[in-house]
């Protein structure tokens, strides 16, 4: 199984040379940490940055520099800033190469929810219904299985929807999948190190597929 | 102009003759903003945010207002502030996670709130700002911000219609302007200002630093003076960090992002 930084290590090698990506909140910000050195990778924050670089240092805090998160930022060399509909157009025009968010449940046909939960106060959804039915290329970083011990994975969301049809690539302490969005289906495509194909198979509500040798992640 | 069921301000027949933007502070700036009017608010979170005019409209306790903004603020800053007092009867907004007093008026029925995608909120703006009437959007579409709204297909995939925005006042923050009302914004403060500002019937900008006009340099401009009525320099700019996050700085490595996740 891994934790978080395992499950951010290894989405981070989706991350391609020359990528504009945009981050969520939580697993998703870890990645940033895995890129290699070297690679150029662009990351973009919706509130109207691209070229985020780290946290300033101490002292050294900007008022009017923040990312998406709210976060005291920096800018990298080469950055830019702009308004909230331009960051948008970018990401719903499909300028953005990559995005990776959380979730709380992806269906086997590419559902997703992650934005609010019946009974619990609703906080909104920021920009993450935007992205979602924008961008082309979306990883979903996730716990496949919650607390209680229930799968994630589910042949159909319980909760309010983000969007529909959607998420190609989930990641989660367990497995890489892919998922089909066409027939419906979780693909599995690798394994968490130690983790068998029955552990994953039963950790998963939606359909589940597997063919073949599945290999295990080199992390 | 006709508004329905409310006193008509003066300002408004007097919009195409004002040539003198320029206002002396807030209090002057927000005259004509009156009980149950419809605001647009600049900012992101606390970053970029109108402080003067919100600190005037608390001041001057106007009330049953909608205010259309991304965020609400927090409890004693910003928008949070007008919901202490009771000021907002509706919140249009994408996220209004950090505010204990927004969600227990929430909760109680005393603050309608309408939650609609960031994106959708910018361009809602931008469209109004462009003199379209309206925006198709794939956000949203299949969940229940869609519901009972025009869904139209263009080259296989489907979108969803959303109405430009309408604001009797927007009330926007740049760090520099000139007296014509030209505004130039700093960093990511720039955030909904200035589709904001383009949106308003009447367009309030306060700004850090006011200059004549011809001191700007026109290439630099980000948002054109003819969208913006009134212009002050704003005083006490306070700022306010929400997430102050840093990294230290013995021993760091720069290529390593340790630093991006604290």
């Amino acid at each position: 199984m891994l934790d978080k930084n395992g499950i951010a290590k290894r989405i981070a090698q989706e991350i391609k040379d020359g990528y504009y990506v945009n981050l969520g909140i939580g697993i998703p910000t870890l990645v940033a940490n895995f890129i290699p050195d070297g690679m150029q990778v662009v990351l973009q924050s919706e509130n109207g940055l691209l070229g985020m670089g780290p946290f300033p240092y101490e002292g050294e805090e900007d008022a009017d520099l923040i990312n998406a998160g709210k976060q005291t930022v920096t800018m990298s060399p080469g950055a830019s800033v702009f308004d909230s509909a331009m960051s948008f157009g970018m990401i719903r025009a499909q300028k953005v190469d990559l995005t990776i968010l959380g979730a709380m449940e992806v269906s086997e046909y590419g559902d997703i929810a992650n934005w609010k939960i019946p009974g619990k106060l609703v906080k909104g959804m920021g920009g993450a219904m935007d992205l979602v039915a924008s961008a082309k290329n979306i990883i979903v970083a996730m716990q496949q299985v919650s607390k209680a011990g229930e799968s994630k994975l589910l042949s159909r969301c319980t909760l309010p929807l983000t969007g529909v049809r959607c998420i190609r690539k989930v990641i989660t302490e367990m497995a890489v999948f892919e998922v089909d969005i066409e027939n419906g289906g979780f693909h599995l495509l690798e394994r968490a190190p130690g983790v068998s194909v029955d552990e994953i198979r039963n950790a998963t509500a939606g359909r589940f597929k597997a063919s073949g040798m599945i290999p295990e992640m080199q992390l | 102009m006709d508004i329905p069921g409310r006193e008509v301000p003066n300002i408004y027949q007097c919009i195409n003759v004002m040539i003198n933007k320029v206002v002396n502070d807030a209090r002057e700036a927000i005259v004509g903003i009156t009980d149950g009017m419809t605001l647009m608010l600049g900012g992101f979170g606390l970053c970029g945010i109108p402080e003067n005019c919100i600190n005037e409209i608390v001041r001057q306790g106007i009330s049953g207002l909608t205010c259309i903004s991304n965020n609400a603020g927090v409890d004693d800053f910003g928008i949070g502030m007008m919901l202490q007092k009771r000021q907002v009867k509706k919140m249009i907004a994408s996220y209004v996670g950090e505010n204990a007093e927004f969600e227990r008026q929430l909760l109680s029925g005393e603050l309608e709130v309408e939650l609609i995608p960031q994106g959708t909120l910018a361009t809602r703006c931008l469209a109004a700002g462009y003199g379209m009437p309206a925006i198709f959007t794939p956000a949203g579409v299949g969940t229940e911000v869609a519901e009972g709204k025009e869904i139209r297909s263009f080259r296989g995939k489907d979108y969803v219609m959303e109405m430009a925005f309408e604001a009797d006042f927007a009330l926007v923050k740049a760090w520099k302007g000139d007296t014509a009302g030209n505004l130039i914004y700093r960093r990511t403060a720039r955030n909904f200002n200035p589709v904001m500002a383009m949106a308003g019937r009447i367009t309030i900008a306060e700004v850090e630093e006011l200059v004549n006009a011809g001191e700007l340099d026109p290439d630099h401009i980000h948002t054109p003076g003819i969208y913006v009525h009134r212009i002050f320099q704003g005083q006490g700019y306070e700022k306010r960090i929400e997430q102050r996050t840093v990294r230290k700085r013995e021993g760091i490595n720069l290529t390593k992002a340790v630093d991006y996740a604290g």
